[in-house]
């Protein structure tokens, strides 16, 4: 029993590759890196809406410089920006058709090199987040989402919270791994007001027993 | 083609008979094992023809590859894959195999750069000669295991970049690499997504390229896989053979260096 233990905290000790092992490593200056990133898109030839891609934002740059784990001011900073900018529905409805809000979630087109641009882009939630029981394609990178309107009564402030998340996670929390499906207008408003209502209308099958 | 649909048929066959014998419980792992059988991996016609095109003379020069150098000496194939990728003193660069297979062809044959580049991943229905030519190579040190010693300060270079800039956050998602490949035990929808920052899964992955898609119908290299990930990301086309996809694949190999190398692979 002991030697198991040793062996498996052994084995998680020596696991891990790190690069401070590597005797010698330069630092790798951030417009080094850059001109690197630059070069290996060959960036000027590209179109403008090709090179937006490649340009980092504040909020990237941010999140790249600290591995997405930035000091608490900068974690505020980050936050109180992106709460700002966010756009909220003109008529204060957020909940939308959940069918829709299901496809939504079930399509990852769009956005692609070679993607049709008139094609609706897609929210493609369950590539990360369990969502419906039924759905047995779902991947783990986020949290659970099975039953979650109902889970939190289908309240108006768990509604609005997630509305924010949807339109920038980083409103919540500062590098988060989401995307800003708002902010980026990878989502309508009305797209997101879909996703919102499968999420929270007592009728979707996220709030259904399987 | 006609070579393609015998290889299918076999595949058939072998799922036929040894699928009554060994049904497992989860069809995905049982999927997984029938893919494992060598005899039904579609990727050793990729060896043998890259085989006939390695030894060919080809190009304006009339040249074939044999002189080639991939690290090792002219024309030494065996191991040659399991250290790259490495500093070229001719080139003054860090290649990995796809990027020296395309010196060689530029400089031995005189095959036009920009025209490699343009066809090195194969369309549908379509044949690649530098798929065939990598998986040649790369067969070559099968059983072997990764060393990448990172003694020119050029590799360590690659290796340092290659991490930067598999943090480094952009596009429409904001993903970076370590979005998907630096957590343990993950998913996206149903496809298990290896820590790349971790030995072991590093070399599970990287021990099995080239591989053989059955989705995509054809042999994939590694170059493919870089250019893949970032079509996924939403970037724009990584460029074929550029400083940043070795350094990335610099900073994968060293990762998984010790993995036994099992090539080609075969992958769903």
């Amino acid at each position: 029993m002991r030697f198991v233990t040793a062996a498996a905290l052994s084995a998680c000790l020596a696991v891990p590759v790190l690069a401070a092992e590597i005797p010698g490593l330069p630092t790798i200056s951030v417009e080094r890196r850059e001109q690197a990133v630059r070069d290996g898109f060959r960036y000027d030839k590209l179109a403008p809406e090709l090179k937006a891609r490649i340009e980092q934002d504040d909020t990237q740059r941010l999140c790249t410089e600290y591995r997405n784990e930035p000091p608490p001011e900068v974690a505020a900073r980050i936050e109180k920006a992106a709460l700002e900018a966010i756009v909220f529905p003109e008529d204060g409805k957020f909940l939308g058709d959940w069918k829709k809000g299901e496809a939504l979630s079930l399509n990852g087109y769009g956005l692609r090199m070679g993607d049709d641009p008139k094609r609706q882009v897609g929210g493609n939630c369950y590539a990360c987040h369990e969502m419906a029981p039924t759905e047995l394609s779902y991947g783990t990178l986020g949290p659970s989402l099975k039953g979650y309107g109902k889970l939190r009564d289908f309240a108006q402030d768990a509604i609005k919270e997630v509305y924010i998340k949807i339109y920038n996670p980083n409103a919540t929390v500062a590098c988060s791994t989401m995307p800003r499906f708002g902010t980026k207008k990878i989502l309508s408003i009305d797209d997101i007001r879909h996703v919102l209502a499968f999420l929270f209308d007592p009728n979707s099958p996220v709030n259904r027993e399987e | 083609m006609r070579a393609r649909s015998i290889v299918a048929a076999c595949l058939a066959a072998t799922w036929l008979a040894t699928g009554a014998a060994a049904q497992s419980d989860n069809p995905v792992e049982e999927y997984r094992r029938l893919l494992a059988d060598p005899f039904a991996n579609p990727g050793y016609l990729f060896v043998d023809r890259g085989e006939a095109l390695w030894h060919q003379k080809r190009g304006p020069k009339n040249a074939s590859l044999e002189q080639c150098d991939l690290g090792l000496g002219p024309g030494v194939l065996e191991g040659a894959y399991a250290r790259l990728p490495r500093y070229f003193a001719d080139a003054d660069r860090v290649m990995d195999l796809e990027t020296r297979l395309m010196w060689c062809m530029v400089n031995l044959q005189g095959f036009d750069e920009a025209t490699i580049k343009k066809t090195a991943f194969s369309k549908r229905g379509g044949q690649s000669d530098m798929e065939a030519l990598v998986a040649y190579v790369a067969e070559k040190s099968s059983g072997m295991t990764f060393e990448i010693p990172l003694e020119h300060p050029k590799e360590k270079e690659a290796y340092a970049l290659g991490e930067a800039v598999f943090y480094r956050r952009s596009s429409y998602f904001d993903f970076s690499c370590s979005t998907c490949h630096s957590l343990d035990g993950r998913r996206i929808r149903l496809q298990e997504l290896g820590n790349m920052t971790r030995q072991e899964d590093a070399a599970r992955a990287m021990t099995s390229w080239p591989t053989y898609r059955v989705s995509h119908e054809t042999l994939r290299t590694m170059q493919h896989r870089m250019w893949d990930c970032f079509w996924q990301m939403r970037m724009p086309d990584l460029d074929y053979g550029s400083e940043l996809s070795v350094a990335l694949i610099t900073w994968l190999t060293k990762n998984a260096e010790g993995g036994e190398l099992a090539v080609p692979g075969i992958k769903r």
